[in-house]
């Protein structure tokens, strides 16, 4: 099934992201990955929502959300129109024997060691999902101990905004 | 002789202001009390008397700071013109009612706060109006959520208000405590929870806009008990700050001309017609379209009303207990002219063959509904009344340029199956009245002024099908989510909004079980209902699936009121719900022959100062036909049990 980016603004209020994925759950939407933070204005919240479906299911999504009284505004960003990042935390066993070969892996992907001890590594990566699946199955080999990944945050390409002046098409308006 | 008046009479003709004072201290006497001040209602109150109204002048008078915010909601629901709020109290809430006893708002104390919800849900289809219920935190708010799920299904406004544990002690499980919001989120059109009570006027103001705009539907402000407490100031009108709502009520121009030419190229239309057309108030655009296009119309069962039955254009009803001529216009059609419907699967039947040959337009407030179950040619988002209207002129415009379709091939055919399959009914083979009969005899007797409140089930369809509706809201029901228990206090609702008007409650045995205690709240209020019970014995319509379906093994739907089963020693009725009806403080009736059923209708039509019950004992085994089995294609209707339409031109 494709996949779609949607940039999600929403009223910054407690019970959105329950509301959001309440909605995702009792539709029969599936979530690839949901990643919620702060925008340049406080009263809002932005969702990155990655999602499998059709484009017509992909419409309900849209309309449905575009129903929750506290959704502002949905744009779908898809492929090179937009970037997409990950954050990726991953501590590595690393005894001396193999921390260079670690350290190595961590320069050819640009990932930063943010923690060292005798045993293991910390590393930080970001990327597309893609780049940070590749550098995962480099470091599986050498033993990963834990690991956290960050959801898909992602821009649209270009001047253009989802708020303000310029701003970008939105998917549908509500009810 | 089967029809009897019941001595429950003389106590409940005294009429509305009869509520006996649990001990009515010397002097109180049964009169209402309508004070003028505080200190009167104050004494009243110490009397056992219900006080009702103060002054508006004393309103006015009122401080605007320094109140409480159990007061500011108070005057937040008197400021958006709320007249009657269907509640019960509780601990939670207690803060609430304090203040509300002094308000002109009347309160209605229900008997279960679903009767309150549904209460509210028929006050608001009947008039037009927001309907407002009340409960208690935890399960107060929890037996809110059945009517807040119908409310929401059919799109009816009507805001909740619900008491909630002190913000100290949210989350800890605390006595009395759910998660309220979170509770109904699925089943609300939006949800607060009040953490101050400066925010109470914004949010009352907020919760009646949402309720009432756009695609209704229904509202819970859910307000913390120390929140209520708590001291504020109220002003009004406050700021309504909703950025992510902006429904569109315009249609869009080019749309609506797009679907102009598809009605004048179209040689086979139906206009099917949804409940959002009576959201609208869109019946007389409606008239005006259906007489210009010529297009026959079928109204859908949220929609009976919306168009007169009785006139000639209208088909009546489709889905799966729709008239064949009904169901099958729409199958046979080329270009279906959608207006505030939703393709619901009750209507479609099998959505992949229904109509297969249409064309659609589909004209909705909620963009959502259109392409959800079937793809639209021209989708139309907008208001059912401004959309209609302008589909009108547009329409006119076609024919001024010459366009103006010949229909009368397509109601040479309509007709011909309006003569072979109208709709009828059997009587049962042993005698018994048939309940089909009683409820066409209580649509003629009580006629097209009346209110029809609906329970669910076969007594639900005949309603809908041997009623003549003429007038928008006379047919309240619950079409959506199909509420067994709806009927009795969305008649109080429906009647306490419209005094004037007779208002009739159809129900079941069934049904009538699940919310008749509301009949003590429409005894003690003065609110005269009138409740036809039609009285099978059974869970009609399972047992007519058991009988079709499951080779007659009628598990679980036998209820004992006819009396016990063939063969049981215990032949008595329970509930009687004659004598059930007396002890409730309303009038019974019972009528069980055909010779009877005009006598006990109008008997009931005389008594205007108390509610009224008939148990109408009807026939066991009538069922509800035309039919198309759940999930059947409706080429695959059924006119009668086993008897299949033939349209002639070798499909059926």
């Amino acid at each position: 099934m494709p996949r779609h980016t949607l940039s999600v603004l929403v009223e910054n209020k407690s019970g959105v992201l329950a509301r959001v994925s309440a909605l995702f759950s009792r539709r029969g939407f599936n979530i690839e990955s949901l990643a919620v933070g702060p925008t340049e204005n406080p009263d809002l919240s932005r969702m990155t929502i990655v999602a499998d479906a059709e484009s017509a299911p992909l419409e309900q999504i849209t309309k449905q959300l575009n129903k929750l009284i506290e959704v502002i505004k949905i744009v779908e960003l898809d492929g090179g129109a937009a970037v997409r990042r990950e954050l990726l935390l991953i501590k590595v066993r690393a005894p001396l024997a193999d921390r260079s070969q670690v350290l190595q892996t961590a320069e050819l992907f640009r990932a930063r060691v943010i923690d060292v001890n005798t045993d293991t590594v910390t590393l930080e990566a970001t990327g597309t999902p893609e780049k940070l699946r590749a550098l995962v199955d480099v470091l599986t080999p050498l033993g990963i101990k834990e690991m956290a990944q960050s959801g898909t945050v992602a821009l649209g390409r270009g001047p253009r905004s989802m708020s303000g002046a310029g701003t970008l098409r939105p998917v549908e308006r509500s009810a | 002789m089967s029809t009897t008046a019941h001595a429950g009479r003389t106590a409940a003709a005294t009429g509305p202001s009869a509520v006996q004072p649990a001990a009515p201290a010397p002097g109180a006497g049964p009169e209402p009390a309508t004070p003028t001040s505080t200190t009167e209602s104050a004494a009243a109150a110490t009397l056992g008397v219900e006080t009702t109204a103060r002054s508006m002048a004393e309103a006015a008078a009122e401080p605007r700071t320094g109140i409480t915010g159990a007061q500011s909601l108070v005057r937040s629901l008197e400021a958006v013109g709320v007249d009657v709020v269907f509640g019960i109290p509780g601990g939670a809430i207690l803060p609430l009612y304090d203040p509300l006893f002094d308000s002109d708002i009347r309160h209605v104390l229900v008997r279960h706060e679903q009767g309150a919800g549904h209460a509210a849900t028929g006050y608001a289809q009947a008039t037009g109006r927001v309907g407002v219920c009340m409960a208690t935190s935890g399960p107060g708010a929890t037996n809110l959520v059945t009517p807040l799920a119908d409310a929401y299904m059919d799109s009816v406004p009507v805001v909740a208000i619900t008491g909630q544990v002190s913000t100290g002690y949210i989350g800890t499980d605390a006595f009395q405590e759910a998660d309220i919001r979170g509770i109904t989120m699925p089943v609300t059109k939006h949800s607060f929870l009040v953490t101050s009570a400066d925010e109470i006027p914004q949010r009352v103001a907020e919760a009646f806009h949402l309720a009432s705009t756009g695609r209704p539907g229904p509202v819970l402000v859910d307000v913390p008990k120390d929140v209520l407490q708590a001291t504020t100031d109220f002003s009004w009108p406050p700021r309504i700050d909703l950025p992510g709502y902006k429904p569109t009520t315009r249609p869009h121009g080019k749309q609506v001309r797009e679907a102009a030419t598809l009605i004048a190229g179209a040689r086979q239309p139906v206009l099917y017609v949804g409940g959002g057309v009576l959201k609208a108030g869109a019946s007389e655009e409606l008239t005006e379209l259906a007489e210009l296009t010529g297009a026959p119309v079928v109204t859908t069962l949220m929609a009976r009303g919306a168009f007169p039955d009785s006139h000639p254009l209208n088909l009546g009803m489709p889905g799966m207990h729709g008239n064949v001529t009904a169901v099958t216009a729409l199958q046979k059609a080329d270009l279906l002219i959608t207006l505030g419907a939703r393709f619901d699967d009750r209507v479609t039947g099998e959505l992949s063959s229904f109509a297969p040959d249409a064309a659609v337009i589909h004209a909705d407030i909620d963009p959502a509904e259109i392409g959800k179950n079937r793809r639209a040619d021209v989708p139309i988002v907008g208001d059912a009344k401004a959309t209609i209207a302008e589909l009108v002129t547009a329409v006119r415009a076609e024919h001024a340029a010459g366009r103006t379709p010949d229909l009368a091939a397509w109601w040479e055919q309509l007709e011909d199956w309006r003569a072979r399959y109208p709709l009828g009914y059997d009587w049962p083979e042993d005698g018994a009245l048939s309940p089909q009969y009683v409820i066409e005899r209580l649509g003629a007797i009580a006629g097209p002024d009346a209110i029809y409140a609906s329970g669910v089930g076969q007594h639900q369809m005949w309603a809908a099908q041997f009623i003549s509706y003429e007038k928008p809201g006379t047919w309240l029901n619950s079409g959506g989510l199909g509420t067994m228990g709806y009927a009795v206090p969305a008649a109080m609702g429906a009647k306490y909004g419209m005094p004037g008007t007779t208002v009739w409650a159809i129900d079941g045995d069934g049904c009538f079980q699940m919310t008749n205690q509301e009949l003590a709240t429409c005894a003690i209020e003065g609110i005269p209902i009138k409740v036809a019970v039609i009285n099978n014995g059974n869970l009609g319509m399972v047992r007519q699936w058991q009988t079709l379906f499951y080779e007659g093994r009628y598990s679980n739907t036998h209820l004992n009121t006819h009396g016990g089963k063939p063969g049981s020693a215990k032949q008595v009725r329970i509930p009687d719900f004659v004598t059930l009806a007396q002890a409730l403080g309303c009038v019974g009736l019972r009528c069980e022959s055909k010779d009877d059923v005009d006598a006990v209708i109008e008997q009931a039509m005389a008594i205007t100062d108390a509610p009224v019950v008939i148990d109408f004992i009807v026939g066991s085994d009538a069922q509800v036909w035309p039919m198309v089995a759940a999930g059947a294609s409706n080429d695959a209707i059924l006119a009668a049990r086993d008897v299949r339409p033939v349209f002639g031109d070798g499909q059926i």
